[in-house]
């Protein structure tokens, strides 16, 4: 038996916390990553070889790098190449691998059996080995990067996409969709899709967070981002040998690193938990 | 068997902290349980029997909390430090519980969960608890008992899975057996069988038992006294004779008059009007007014105390005489 | 008997998965664009050369017989030489493999040793401060990349502190542990975070169910209750989720043996893609999917024996 405990009461939030917080950080970093010149002090790449390796001051707030360079400019304009990894890298999979994975779940049958083999067989490759090998042969850079992710991670938003789906079409509205007589493109997309989206959007959120650790760590390997661009991953690579003695180098870059991640993981969060009010 | 031991409950109060406030599930409940006896708690779903029964033996979650004397064996169960409550629970009072599907646990074998039992009531070796498992099958009437108790729960059918729990909650010698709703789960036959068990351990062991449950029939076929509770409270109690001949409370009226009589099927207990109020929104006065054809003014002014009409005899209602009167008119 | 055959039926169901990893493999270097060899030998390679090389690797042959050689070549355990390094790709991977697998090993166990008392501690103390601090603490390092904290850890303990060496892998099997440690410690955080937040979710929807409350009224230690039914239970979806992880662990093992400068298959990979060493990086990814394979079986079997039910 149990207790028949009233409706949680604390009076909600239009938007929660986490969705608050995350969401305004995001929206800084993206202003940060859209205008990285309205705020950096000095360009990215300027070298002073009368600064070099300076501790943070008030003329170079995060200190010099080994070539002179401002390193809270490189910050900065690091915002740019990271913040356009996480989305360029990920659009895609999200646009193809929802859509792909809600007609194969609608369809159901033979197409979902295919398609469950597929995803078994695809999540044996440890996903960064896969892209880091496809980058490898592609070549280094962003482009090959994000066809690299691509190639494979659309398959998780597909996944996520047909578990959604066979729930949805087995609800009333959908079948009374068929009753009707509309078509499966118009009831796939024109009516499971607002249904199925926010779940993704959220997985979405995780895996922008993901994509930063991802482009930043090739950006490290050196098969990513390539210097002298400004990237995170590329400045604590350069930085690497200097960790203790010019902490500035690299802690600036990786608190960057940590700070965008969390913003979309708290963004997500936030999503979740609007989406499980609304239910 | 040394005498048996009386269980006295007294004011028991059981309190859930919610964001809107607190929730009474249990509000001063009193009542005994006799050496021998079998109790009735009786009630419609949400009616606090369950957690009655949970919280005389601290098995109340957190935000949850419990107030008032339960006297077992000269010791108050409620302030009693969990080391010492462990030694009661399960070895002087053992509690049964209504879906043995998710009671037993579906990743260890029926043995090792009977043996944990032995292993901390009792000074039995390896060998003796074994010996004593087989026995405990053979009581409950589990056919094979050697080769059963290697097996895991989701291998049992659902009325042998009830004897398994009852073997289990029986396996040290319990002076008082607590039972939530140990047959609602199970077809009728098997209900009955379950029943005549639990009535034949308690005369063998001279066990007490408090049993939980929604259907008077059970009732009326093992019980001797009857607690019957309504939001939260026991409006009545009697011997079962006395509440099924005389019942003073309108809510006891009410449930007996849906239950049909002459050995007729079962029904739900839906023939009152109206549904049991939500226990964060009780009207005034007496719970069970709204619902009440003989409820009047002085109903909604206070709640009705439960008064003692006669030995062993107790009802919370300000027109008592008035419902024994009626008994022949329909509520 | 049942489990003897639900093993033979995962056994043969990995079948068709090993042929896909050899399928993507293959595949891998037809990506390259222009033909593997002169990209192999750069821009200023002679004609000749290119042309011996393709026909040394079967390149000149249509692609389904191609992939048919591939395949025979793998059964017989060739999976071609180095260019760089002139010697054959196996020997390299039987060389760098185990130390791969002993540091994945070492930050499994370290990952799990962290996970289970702190997930422990959060659920019981749900909400309370130190569940807040410890999902806090987690959740700042599921967000920084697994070669930050290495280099993070190098630094502190190995450069600064110097209780630990600041690379390469020794020469005894201690010496290895010695070696192994900060960088299995790097990969094991963000694997212990994703496992304590799962334990903890499972610890709390367990801790509920009455099989729990059945055995607190039975009057068991509290101890005994949290081990045996709650933990038990609680850890039978935590297992699937490890097996899960174990690809994640891999190919952040690729970056950390980068960082520490360890002799592991994953640095030879990273080494080989500098050096365009084609059949290296091949052979290397070829590996390290089939470990991953290998791992998921033996998390399935890990699962029949936590859970009876499967085993039917």
């Amino acid at each position: 038996m149990t207790i028949a405990l009233p409706a949680r009461s604390r009076r909600r939030r239009r938007f929660p916390l986490p969705l608050v917080v995350g969401g305004g950080m995001l929206a800084a970093q993206l202003l940060l990553a859209l205008f990285p010149s309205a705020f950096a002090p000095y360009a990215p790449d300027s070298f002073d070889y009368n600064a070099l390796m300076q501790p943070p001051s008030a003329a170079h707030l995060f200190g010099t790098d080994n070539f002179g360079r401002d390193v809270l400019s490189r910050v900065i304009h690091a915002y740019s190449v990271d913040m356009q990894i996480a989305v360029f890298a990920t659009v895609l999979p999200f646009f193809f691998g929802t859509s792909v994975g809600a007609v194969i779940g609608y369809a159901g049958g033979m197409a979902e059996t295919i398609f469950g083999r597929l995803v078994d067989a695809i999540i044996t490759f440890p996903f960064l080995v896969l892209v880091i090998a496809i980058v490898a042969v592609l070549g280094p850079g962003l482009i090959n990067m994000y066809i690299a992710v691509g190639v494979v991670d659309w398959v998780f938003y597909a996944r996520l996409a047909v578990a959604e789906v066979k729930v949805q079409k087995r609800l009333d509205y959908a079948e009374a969709g068929r009753a009707m007589g509309y078509s499966p493109a118009r009831i796939v997309f024109r009516h499971l899709m607002p249904n199925i989206i926010t779940p993704l959007i959220v997985y979405w959120m995780t895996d922008m967070a993901l994509a930063i650790l991802l482009g930043s760590s090739l950006g490290y390997l050196g098969l990513g981002a390539q210097p002298p661009i400004a990237e995170w991953g590329v400045q604590i690579a350069d930085a690497k040998n200097f960790m203790a003695t010019a902490w500035w180098m690299s802690v600036f870059p990786g608190i960057a690193i940590v700070l965008a991640g969390l913003s979309f993981s708290l963004t997500g969060d936030g999503v979740a938990e609007t989406m499980r009010t609304r239910r | 068997m040394t005498g048996g031991l009386s269980l006295e409950v007294t004011n028991l109060s059981t309190t859930f902290e919610t964001p809107l406030g607190a929730v009474t599930a249990v509000d001063g409940v009193s009542f005994d349980v006799r050496p021998g006896e079998v109790l009735g708690l009786v009630g419609e779903s949400g009616s606090g029997k369950s957690v009655t029964l949970r919280s005389l033996i601290g098995l109340i979650h957190p935000p949850g909390k419990v107030s008032g004397r339960v006297i077992w064996n000269g010791q108050d169960l409620l302030s009693l430090p969990s080391g010492r409550l462990a030694r009661v629970r399960g070895g002087e009072i053992a509690m049964i519980f209504q879906e043995p599907m998710t009671a037993l646990n579906p990743v260890l074998t029926v043995g090792l969960q009977i043996e944990e039992n032995l292993r901390a009531h009792t000074a039995l070796d390896r060998g003796q608890r074994r010996a004593r498992a087989v026995e405990l099958f053979d009581l409950v009437g589990i056919p094979d008992a050697k080769r059963r108790l290697e097996n895991y729960p989701h291998q049992f059918s659902g009325g042998m899975r009830q004897r398994v729990m009852i073997a289990i909650a029986l396996a040290s010698n319990p002076r008082l057996l607590l039972a939530d709703e140990p047959t609602t789960a199970l077809d009728v036959t098997i209900q009955d069988q379950i029943l005549k068990l639990i009535l034949s351990l308690r005369d063998e062991l001279g066990m007490g038992v408090v049993l939980v449950t929604h259907d008077l029939g059970v009732v009326a076929a093992t019980c001797d006294r009857v607690a019957v509770m309504y939001a939260g409270r026991i409006v009545e109690t009697g011997t079962v004779v006395d509440i099924f001949d005389g019942p003073r409370h309108a809510y006891t009226r009410g449930l007996l008059s849906s239950v049909p009589r002459g050995g007729a099927e079962r029904a739900p207990l839906l023939a009152i009007e109206g549904t049991p109020p939500a226990l964060s929104a009780l009207p005034p006065g007496c719970a069970f007014g709204p619902r009440c054809s003989f409820a009047t003014d002085a109903c909604r002014d206070a709640r009705p105390g439960l008064l003692t009409i006669a030995p062993d005899r107790q009802v919370a209602c300000l027109h008592h005489d008035a419902v024994a009167a009626n008994r022949g008119q329909v509520a | 008997m049942h489990l003897l055959l639900y093993v033979l039926r995962r056994i043969i169901q990995l079948i068709p998965t090993l042929l896909f990893i050899a399928l993507v493999v293959f595949l891998l270097v037809h990506l390259l664009p222009g033909d593997p060899a002169s990209a192999m030998l750069g821009d200023r390679a002679l004609t000749a050369d290119v042309n011996r090389i393709n026909h040394d690797l079967g390149l000149d042959r249509p692609l389904p017989v191609q992939f048919l050689l591939f395949l025979r070549n793998l059964a017989h355990g060739d999976l071609g030489r180095s260019i760089q390094l002139h010697e054959s790709v196996l020997s390299l991977i039987a060389q760098r493999l185990p130390v791969t697998m002993l540091l994945t090993a070492m930050s499994a166990l370290i990952a799990v040793a962290l996970a289970l008392p702190l997930a422990f501690l959060a659920a019981l103390r749900r909400d309370r401060e130190a569940d807040i601090l410890i999902r806090g603490t987690f959740q700042v390092g599921l967000s920084m990349p697994v070669f930050y904290i290495g280099l993070l850890l190098l630094t502190f303990f190995g450069a600064y502190l110097r209780w630990f060496p600041v690379g390469g892998y020794g020469d005894t099997f201690a010496g290895h542990l010695y070696h192994l440690f900060l960088p299995a410690l790097t990969l094991a955080l963000s694997l212990s975070a994703v496992l304590m937040r799962n334990l903890r979710q499972a610890i709390l929807q367990v801790i509920g169910a009455e099989y729990v409350d059945f055995a607190r009224a039975k009057g068991l230690p509290a101890r005994l209750v949290l081990f045996r039914h709650v933990l038990r239970n609680a850890l039978i979806s935590t297992v699937t989720l490890f097996g899960l992880q174990i690809g994640t662990l891999l190919g952040g093992a690729v970056v950390t043996e980068t960082v520490f400068a360890i002799p592991g298959a994953g640095r030879l990979m990273i080494e080989s893609i500098y050096g365009r060493d084609y059949p290296v990086v091949q052979g290397t990814t070829l590996c390290l999917a089939v470990v991953v394979s290998l791992t998921f079986l033996l998390t399935d079997l890990a699962q029949v024996a936590l859970d009876p039910r499967l085993s039917r």
